[in-house]
């Protein structure tokens, strides 16, 4: 038997250790429960996307392994670490590789744009003031929008326009991890195929592991190397995200297709 | 016997929630005023505070103040001539105003501007996981948004009320020159006979304390809310509530401390 440090220094140099490993995790607010026991694994520089219904606690699952809600019951482990049993100064190590962006953008819109991009490369005193507005810009640039924008203040871009700078914010700093919450929502079909493309590009060039919520079956099939879906807090089906369209899930089937008849019942009328 | 087991009950569980808040708001005050202490500090978040609580203050503050001298005057004149002891409206103005006045309206001043305007925005960026992205970017959350508020309210309120001082006696003095019909001389070295040092360093001792409670509020009420716009506004209410009412408490308390012996 090695000792625990020992065995997870191995775990790490392992590409055979999901990245990030969940194990029942479960999540009540009050006595709503809404992750209900998730399993899931992400294996090193590949993407997971997750897909399901609105409220079934997609933004939860994240907000849990990001350490911003504490889960009632389950464990996370990170490069094969259980973060739930670190101390605060090791946990905030390993949520510093993690980038994410929130599904509302949750731009601060008392900086201007640029500092919003570099504000994670500022905060851990990674470059000064000058190289960090340089490379807010090229990150702005790889997301389409012009070096002017980061002169703005956040209220005034449109919503599209947030959007993208809360990815380049999740990006600017190269992170290991990359969680999107809902990347294309709310962008024209162009800009969601090119923010696809980097999305792409990032999981491919970065080596970095990435999960994406989202509810466009195109950028998922884009995206995603595997998918899962969720439904009231359960992984109901995973699998390659190319078969999602066909995916022989009476679920998953009613859900890609946006079909009203089916196991998913829309709880309308109570 | 059954409706009184229910008072009892109620009586209990509103003083277990008195209990929890208390402590829930005892350690947000002790962890915010530890990351005063510890780096790394965030110099434009500081001076960006003391500017709203401070700099934006003043204008308000110099009115509420003024004001106060000139009615202290006043009132004091046709109160004290009745006694025939006009000479102490100077001393009585000035008295009032570092000792008791200038304090008290400046906290509560700055609490309906400056400690609404923090639960707003503390408030606003919570529900708008602002927060959250502050915690993802490697950022402590209470250093960044509680503590540099907390050391701005406790330094900024003192300065104010330096300034509320010295325009109330203002007041006082056009008043007293030009509606009493003093001898501005004699009017000023009456004013500054009586006062002792204690006296202005109580007042801007008890203004660092009200400067504290007043971000202290907003943050705390900002930093807990939650469900959208309305419960940022249920946040600024309960800062603004807060705060004036622990200033006139905490002045209580304060006097009691300073001055009974
Ligand atoms: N802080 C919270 N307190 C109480 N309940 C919450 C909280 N956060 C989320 N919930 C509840 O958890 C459930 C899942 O929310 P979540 O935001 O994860 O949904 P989602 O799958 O991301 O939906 P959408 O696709 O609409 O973004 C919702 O029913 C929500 O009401
Ligand atoms: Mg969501």
């Amino acid at each position: 038997m090695t000792s625990g440090s020992e065995q997870s220094e191995r775990e790490r140099s392992n590409k055979d250790v999901p990245k990030i490993r969940l194990r029942g995790l479960t999540k009540r607010f009050g006595d709503k429960v809404v992750l209900d026991g998730i399993d899931l694994d992400v294996m090193p520089g590949t993407s997971m996307v997750v897909i399901g219904g609105s409220g079934s606690g997609k933004s939860v699952l994240l907000k849990c392994i990001l350490g911003l809600i504490a889960p009632d019951e389950g464990t996370i482990e990170i490069d094969g670490t259980n973060v739930l049993a670190l101390d605060r100064a090791r946990r905030e190590t390993i949520r510093a590789q993690i980038g994410m962006l929130f599904q509302n953008g949750a731009l601060f819109d008392s900086l201007p744009v640029w500092e919003n991009v570099a504000f994670g490369l500022l905060a851990r005193r990674l470059a000064s003031r000058a190289d960090a507005k340089a490379r807010a810009e090229t990150v702005l640039a790889q997301v389409g929008l012009a070096p002017s924008v980061g002169e703005l203040w956040p209220a005034e871009l449109s919503g599209g326009m947030q959007k993208r700078v809360g990815l380049a914010r999740a990006i600017a700093a190269r992170p290991e991890v990359l969680f999107f919450d809902e990347p294309t929502t709310g962008l024209d079909p162009i800009m969601g195929a090119v923010i696809d493309g980097l999305i792409v590009d990032c999981v491919k060039t970065l080596g970095s592991t990435a999960i994406a919520i989202t509810h466009d079956m195109l950028s998922a099939r884009r995206i995603g190397d595997r998918a899962a879906m969720l439904f009231k807090g359960r992984i109901v089906w995973q699998g390659a995200a190319s078969e999602l369209m066909e995916s022989g899930n009476a679920m998953v089937d009613q859900f890609t297709h946006g079909r009203r008849e089916g196991p998913i019942q829309m709880e309308l009328r109570k | 016997m059954s409706a009184f087991l229910d008072f009892v009950a109620s009586l209990g569980r509103f003083l277990i929630g008195a209990c929890l808040g208390t402590g829930r708001l005892t350690l947000f005050a002790v962890e915010g005023l530890s990351h005063i202490f510890r780096p790394p500090f965030y110099g434009r978040q500081f001076l960006r505070a003391m500017l709203e609580i401070g700099y934006l203050s003043l204008p308000v503050v110099a009115l509420t103040a003024v004001f106060t001298g000139m009615v202290l005057a006043l009132q004091s004149s046709t109160g004290l001539s009745r006694f025939a002891a006009d000479s102490a409206v100077a001393s009585l103005v000035v008295l009032s105003v570092t000792r008791e006045l200038g304090p008290v309206l400046a906290g509560l001043m700055v609490a309906g501007r400056a400690g609404a305007a923090m639960a707003a925005e503390i408030g606003t960026m919570r529900v708008t996981d602002q927060v959250d992205a502050l915690t993802t970017l490697s950022t402590n959350p209470m250093k960044y948004l509680v503590a540099p508020r907390l050391l701005a309210g406790l330094v900024a309120l003192p300065l104010l009320v330096m300034v509320a001082d010295i325009l109330g006696v203002l007041g006082g003095f056009i008043i007293g020159v030009v509606k009493l019909g003093f001898n501005p001389g004699i009017y000023l070295s009456n004013t500054l006979d009586f006062l002792r040092t204690d006296d202005v360093v109580s007042g801007l001792a008890k203004a660092g304390v009200f400067g504290f409670l007043i971000a202290l509020m907003g943050c705390y009420h900002g930093y807990n809310s939650k469900g959208g716009a309305q419960g940022v506004g249920a946040a600024t209410t309960s800062a603004v509530v807060a705060a004036s009412v622990l200033i006139l408490a905490f002045d209580y308390v304060l006097t009691e401390l300073f001055f009974a012996r």
